[in-house]
């Protein structure tokens, strides 16, 4: 067990090459050929470039891409779903590509639970069989597996529907039932595959404020994959951006959207809206001296869009940022305003400068 | 004379032929032909029209070379080359099919023993408990007090013990293959040939080595015949069920750590079933299409009947026994279907 903040999977130099021989294409890929070029001499697909992530305890590490940017092929190489060409991932420090079949297997059980896009649920087992099926895999008693798959059922909101079966559920019910299974499993390291990208969005919004109000409870170490940005930001604690299979930047995601490092990024950061995603914390000025003319206090995780609600759109006006009861910095809002004009990438910023 | 001589002469072959057409083994035709005093086909005259130049095929080269085989002696090789594997081929198939006809004797036994007061309420009942349905279970009814009415019962029971028994086997021996199949893509590129071929080849084909591998009196013989036809759809269909099984879903129960044998027992059969249980009803169904047809090879049942009808034209019988036959399919068919779609719908609701 670590503690939280610790280093909890580590993912260091891993590729994937996809194809017949992809061994024998590594030393190409290492001699800097690119994606492109390696599909046209050898017929080779790049899947996964040089990536290298900690995924830290207790936090939300959210892998964000497009479709075709590798997400999918990289959280399957967590729990070894997909084995990679090479690299190393590492799980409270041991190299889970050294495990043989039945120590993999224990992984699987015990400390990585998986949830699926399209749910993936037993259509022949009633809810809570499905809800207790990762305790019953590992081969404990059926009236543990009945316990637990009922206690997490109701935490997630599906009190009475125990002997429903999945396909008589909605889509949104099918992926509580979902994260109740791999909830009961009790284990460490929760993998979620775009979790919520086959919902309605509405549904979607319900299941990322279940999923935060789970995880301030739980602080389990998550890894999600998505390909929504609102959805990325809303729930991060650390955002990788990944695309073409490389890691285009990585970081908290407030500090990815005041200062994007490629022009990939700033195209997919200009459409949000930035005033609901910044948060005072990262545009206040750190500082303990009380300031003059200070309007008020806000709470340092208060988004921006409460502030300007708050202050009535007055750009004059300072407030006092607090965080447990104490002071730890001033907002201008002539700041905030300022973290509102969508920023141009790292690079071409320096530029004009 | 025959069409192709010049074509040894000009490939300076005359000696290593030796002459023409050699007498051997005579097909029926040729020997009626030649009790009729009609030669004319042997001693054809040199000079053949240009459109009626035969191909030249073994028969043909034989009449100008005789040192090329008639197509009688190369039937007559095929034949003496099954002759001389069935011997070692007997010693092993003998004792590890024995237990079929075991099998296919105590049923038939059982299946005649039972009164007909007691034997249709079970089967009656049996239709109930697979189907759970009063339609099909009232025409099972109907169907067999009609038989039993027309004495024709009896027949009727030992065709359908001997499917019993087939399809059992089939059961038993298909869907073990059909899972190693679907698991194995070499596995699956090899018997799906086998099948292929079982399952065009036509159906009196297989009387044929069985005969000369087993005695006629063996009840196994056509117990053989019977499994070999029946037993293709279950495999096919257990195979292309467990690979159709959502590739998610087997995602999620290898995310989770199950073995081998957890996701097969808990998943891919499960979620196979439907098809397993399609293939079980083919199999059902071609057991009692052969049933008829092993009658030929001493098959007891509503096919002796059908036999019966053609040999001495006793036109009533046959189409009586047909009928029955029809009957039985029917019956078979629609108690099995309503048991699948009962599978059905507990899968996919």
């Amino acid at each position: 067990m670590s503690g939280e903040g610790d280093v909890k999977v580590a993912i260091r130099r891993l590729y994937k090459i996809f194809g017949p021989n992809p061994k024998t294409m590594m030393r190409h890929v290492e001699g800097g050929m690119c994606k492109t070029d390696l599909l046209e001499q050898y017929n080779h697909v790049l899947g996964l470039q040089d990536i290298n992530v900690d995924i830290r305890a207790g936090e939300i590490t959210v892998i964000m891409g497009l479709s075709g940017s590798g997400k999918s092929t990289l959280i399957r190489h967590l729990n070894r779903l997909i084995d990679p060409t090479a690299g190393e991932v590492l799980v409270d420090g041991e190299n889970v590509l050294d495990y043989g079949d039945a120590r993999l297997a224990k992984l699987r059980q015990n400390t990585m639970s998986m949830v699926f896009q399209k749910f993936a649920l037993f259509p022949h087992q009633t809810v809570l069989a499905n809800a207790g099926m990762s305790r019953r895999v590992r081969g404990e008693r059926a009236e543990i597996a009945d316990t637990e798959g009922r206690r997490w059922l109701s935490r997630v909101g599906l009190d009475g529907y125990e002997d429903h079966y999945p396909g008589q559920l909605s889509g949104g019910m099918q992926q509580r039932v979902g994260i109740a299974r791999a909830l009961s499993s009790d284990s460490e390291i929760m993998l979620m595959d775009e979790a919520f990208s086959a919902l309605d969005p509405l549904i979607r919004t319900d299941m990322q404020d279940l999923l935060l109000e789970l995880q301030r409870e739980l602080h389990k170490t998550i890894v999600f994959i998505t390909h929504d940005l609102d959805e990325a930001l809303k729930i991060a604690d650390h955002l990788v951006i990944l695309k073409d299979g490389t890691i285009v930047q990585q970081g908290e995601p407030q500090e990815i959207l005041l200062q994007p490092n490629d022009p990939y990024i700033v195209d997919f950061i200009s459409d949000i809206n930035r005033a609901r995603v910044l948060r005072v914390r990262s545009v206040m000025e750190v500082t303990d001296r009380a300031g003059e003319g200070v309007a008020g206090e806000v709470e340092a995780d208060t988004n921006l869009e409460r502030v300007i609600a708050l202050s009535g759109g007055d750009t004059n006006l300072n407030y006092r940022v607090m965080e447990d009861g104490r002071q730890v910095g001033l907002l201008h809002m002539r700041d905030l305003v300022r973290a509102l004009v969508p920023v141009e990438a790292a690079s071409e910023d320096r530029r004009v400068a | 004379m025959a069409t192709y001589d010049g074509l040894f002469e000009t490939l300076g072959l005359e000696t290593w032929c030796g002459g023409g057409a050699t007498d051997g083994p005579m097909t029926m035709a040729e020997l009626l032909a030649r009790a009729n005093g009609s030669q004319a086909a042997e001693g054809a005259d040199p000079s053949v029209p240009l459109m009626q130049t035969p191909f030249p095929s073994l028969d043909a080269l034989n009449r100008s070379c005789a040192a090329i085989p008639r197509s009688r002696d190369m039937t007559e090789a095929v034949e003496n080359g099954f002759l001389s594997v069935k011997d070692p081929l007997k010693t092993v198939l003998d004792p590890l099919t024995q237990p079929l006809s075991w099998m296919l004797d105590l049923s038939l036994e059982l299946f005649q023993d039972i009164p007909w007061f007691i034997m249709i309420p079970l089967l009656v009942a049996a239709t109930w408990f697979a189907s759970r349905r009063i339609g099909v279970t009232l025409f099972v009814l109907v169907s067999f007090l009609f038989m039993a009415f027309i004495d024709y019962y009896d027949d009727a029971i030992r065709t359908l013990s001997i499917i019993f028994v087939c399809t059992i086997v089939s059961i038993v021996l298909g869907i073990p293959i059909g899972i190693a199949m679907s698991r194995s893509n070499a596995l699956q590129r090899t018997v799906i040939p086998i099948l292929d071929i079982l399952q065009t080849l036509p159906t009196f084909v297989y009387l044929i080595p069985l005969i000369y591998l087993f005695s006629v009196t063996e009840s196994k013989i056509y117990g053989i015949a019977i499994i070999l036809y029946a037993v293709v759809p279950v495999i096919r269909l257990t195979d292309l069920g467990i690979r159709l099984v959502d590739r998610d879903v087997i995602e999620a129960a290898d995310a989770f750590g199950m073995s081998q044998r957890q996701k097969l027992w808990g998943v891919q059969i499960p979620l196979a079933l439907p098809n397993i249980m399609a293939g079980v009803n083919q199999t059902i169904m071609m057991s009692l299409a052969m049933v008829v047809i092993a009658s030929l090879i001493s098959a007891p049942g509503l096919g002796v009947k059908v036999l019966a009808g053609i040999r001495n034209l006793e036109l009533g019988v046959g189409f009586v026994a047909g009928f029955c036959i029809v009957l039985l399919a029917v019956l078979l068919d629609r108690s099995t279907k309503a048991a699948l779609s009962r599978i059905d719908a507990s899968v996919r609701s």
